[in-house]
């Protein structure tokens, strides 16, 4: 038996894990399944703490950077990025 | 003869950075364009590289040095000359990027069903999600002018694109990790289809899950002059006064700025705002009307009395 990492990315649409899932990428290192860009056109969960509920840990979330003086009205990336993971054990 | 955008269109562009016009070209443009490149069935392509080679060396499509008046860009009465000699596809360009625009590069994407990459055993996936070029924080923009010379299934994996997102300021590739995003579109269109993209719209090429070879013929386009009512040669655009803001009133009739501060799905609570900014500064650049605004945003924020 051996372990592997799957990773799910959600992208919220305010930072906190209650905020509605706007965005979000999966990466299986079981190899179970292949995902890719445009694979699914609803969310895996509804919410980020839906995702808690199911059993992925979050292991990074994004901080709060003030904008920079000039730069305020910039808009860019996606802001409120949550990386969760699940460990999964068998013969891979 | 050319028809120019109308200010609803141009308000709809402003917003969501992309504009359709279904089954606009007649097949026998589409037959001539498609027999002019040797479109073939996937069985005779044993390699994607020879393909591209055989269509670069027998096609009419010209080699176009960067920067090309595109008035001068394509043969007198080839297929790529009658496309953009239509009056709609030659008002929308004259609306968004003038009548003196150039080329800045054209490229024919061909997608391979999976049939091919089975034979080939490669890994078959999806294009990801990208601005194209490189980061531009100009106020000038270009346009992406794509032609579809089939029709396009969503078997086919159609050009995925993100409404909205085009006055963002990424760095090309940096918005790849995004695998998914609400609201995310696919190009399903009728043979013929004309679309017309900001440069900074974010997209990607799906996966063909079919079994016919999927084309999208590409030009970009750079303007040379202020894209400052280019629609509007008579200038007849005037700003709505202000309205009521949250207590409204009961007209429910959808105005100019109703298209400008439509909202999409992938936009955060707080960052929305700034894109509904955003397309305000846009639009005042657009029409000339430098201190124009919709719903009190950037009034509000320019009340500055110290």
């Amino acid at each position: 038996m051996t372990k592997r990492q799957k990773v799910l990315v959600l992208y919220l649409k305010f930072p906190s894990l209650e905020a509605e899932v706007i965005s979000w990428a999966t990466f299986d290192g079981t190899g179970k399944k292949l995902h890719m860009t445009g694979d699914s056109d609803e969310p895996p969960y509804p919410t980020g703490l839906d995702a808690l509920l199911d059993g992925w840990r979050l292991f990074q979330a994004s901080q709060a950077i003030p904008e920079h003086p000039g730069q305020e009205f910039r808009t860019s990336y996606l802001k409120h990025e949550f990386f969760f993971e699940k460990i999964e054990e068998g013969d891979f | 003869m050319t028809k120019l955008l109308s200010t609803e269109q141009m308000a709809e562009f402003a917003n969501s950075g992309c504009l359709f016009f279904e089954g606009l070209i007649d097949e026998d443009i589409n037959r001539e364009f498609l027999n002019d490149i040797g479109h073939t069935n996937i069985d005779q392509v044993d390699n994607i590289q020879q393909y591209f080679q055989n269509i670069k060396s027998s096609s009419s499509i010209p080699r176009i040095p960067a920067g090309t008046p595109l008035k001068d860009a394509y043969r007198l009465n080839s297929p790529l000359e009658k496309i953009f000699k239509n009056e709609i596809v030659s008002g929308a360009i004259n609306s968004l990027v003038g009548s003196k625009t150039v080329v800045d590069h054209q490229f024919l994407h061909l997608t391979f069903p999976s049939k091919y990459y089975e034979k080939a055993n490669q890994r078959q996936m999806s294009q990801v999600n990208h601005q194209d070029s490189t980061i531009d924080p100009r106020t000038t923009f270009d346009i992406q002018l794509f032609y579809f010379p089939t029709a396009v299934t969503k078997e086919m994996g159609g050009t995925r694109y993100h409404p909205g997102t085009h006055l963002r300021i990424v760095n090309e590739m940096g918005i790849a990790k995004y695998q998914n995003i609400k609201g995310q579109k696919n190009i399903v269109c009728k043979a013929g289809t004309i679309g017309i993209f900001h440069n900074g719209l974010w997209h990607g090429a799906g996966v063909n899950f079919s079994d016919d070879i999927r084309y999208m013929f590409k030009v970009r386009l750079q303007p040379t002059e202020k894209q400052e009512l280019l629609w509007d040669p008579e200038k007849k655009y005037q700003p709505l006064p202000n309205r009521a803001l949250y207590w409204t009133d009961e007209n429910k009739d959808q105005t100019i700025n109703d298209i400008l501060m439509r909202s999409y799905p992938w936009q955060e609570a707080d960052t929305n705002r700034l894109d509904k900014i955003n397309v305000v500064k846009f639009w005042r650049l657009l029409t000339g009307h430098k201190n124009m605004d919709v719903d009190y945003w950037l009034t509000r924020i320019e009340n500055e009395l110290y």
